[in-house]
């Protein structure tokens, strides 16, 4: 499933604009600790965490994350978007917790 | 302090280094991409090359974290790459407990933003197959880590 299926089907909010929309889709993980994503997450997975600060742009870069995924319509300062914008690291955000979030991903990319 | 390691020094070799200042938290991410992506360039496997990123990111870190400054080194030489993070600042008083999963000295707001939660150690010890910490109270630290190549983490 690309990135782009995913956000229309699950109705996820867009903050990078075409940012990845066509990438594909391989995992999720979910995870606030940054050490535990740097170890533990997949290559073209999407990651679901409440950090914001501008330090989530490097792990995801390090590792091929194709979104961030930001759960109950928290807030992000501008300069992090603009910044995902440039390293082409897509930032989506939704008003259901990460708990839900996760759910309706791994379904989605169990059914394919 | 001495180097760990001088024999890997004396061969030839691809060197690679960046300075590291107090909180500034870009340049782990920014030091461990760059390298990964020479090592992709120089034909490595994902699982070599993931471990060392991991190895670079977290040692990084904790200069970043805890030291005052330092440097990082990364040395590949065919049959290994070595990681060297040389620091001047607090130190660690107990190696030992410092490689505990979990036990951190890091400050709230490091660990409110993510870092610090007593997994870089370990990571590292899990990513390396040799590591070795050396560190003086109120001087600094000295960690190398060292992944073993062979011809299985090279593409043909």
């Amino acid at each position: 499933m690309t990135l782009g299926e995913m956000v229309i089907l699950l109705n996820f909010e867009t903050l990078t604009g075409e940012v990845n929309l066509d990438k594909e889709v391989k995992s999720g993980y979910v995870s606030d600790l940054l050490s535990d994503v740097i170890a533990n997450i997949e290559e073209g997975a999407v990651w679901i965490t409440i950090q914001r600060h501008i330090n989530i742009l490097g792990v995801a870069k390090l590792k091929d994350i194709v979104a961030i995924i930001i759960p109950r319509k928290l807030e992000l300062e501008q300069e992090v978007i603009e910044r995902a914008k440039s390293e082409k690291i897509a930032i989506l955000r939704d008003f259901r917790p990460a708990f839900e979030i996760s759910g309706l991903i791994y379904n989605a990319l169990k059914r394919g | 302090m001495n180097h760990l390691n001088e024999e890997a020094e004396s061969k030839p070799q691809l060197k690679l280094e960046f300075e590291i200042k107090e909180r500034d938290f870009s340049v782990a991410g920014e030091a461990a991409s760059k390298v990964k992506k020479t090592l992709q360039q120089l034909g490595l496997m994902p699982e070599a090359v993931r471990n060392i990123a991991i190895i670079i990111y977290e040692a990084v870190m904790n200069v970043v974290i805890h030291a005052t400054h330092g440097q990082l080194k990364v040395i590949i030489i065919p049959e290994q790459v070595t990681v060297l993070t040389e620091d001047e600042g607090i130190g660690i008083s107990n190696v030992e407990l410092a490689m505990k999963e979990g036990y951190s000295t890091a400050p709230l707001e490091i660990r409110e933003m993510g870092f610090g939660a007593g997994m870089g150690l370990p990571n590292i010890k899990q990513c390396s197959h040799k590591l070795n910490v050396k560190s003086q109270v109120g001087v600094g630290t000295v960690l190398e880590a060292i992944v073993y190549l062979s011809s299985k983490d090279r593409k043909s």
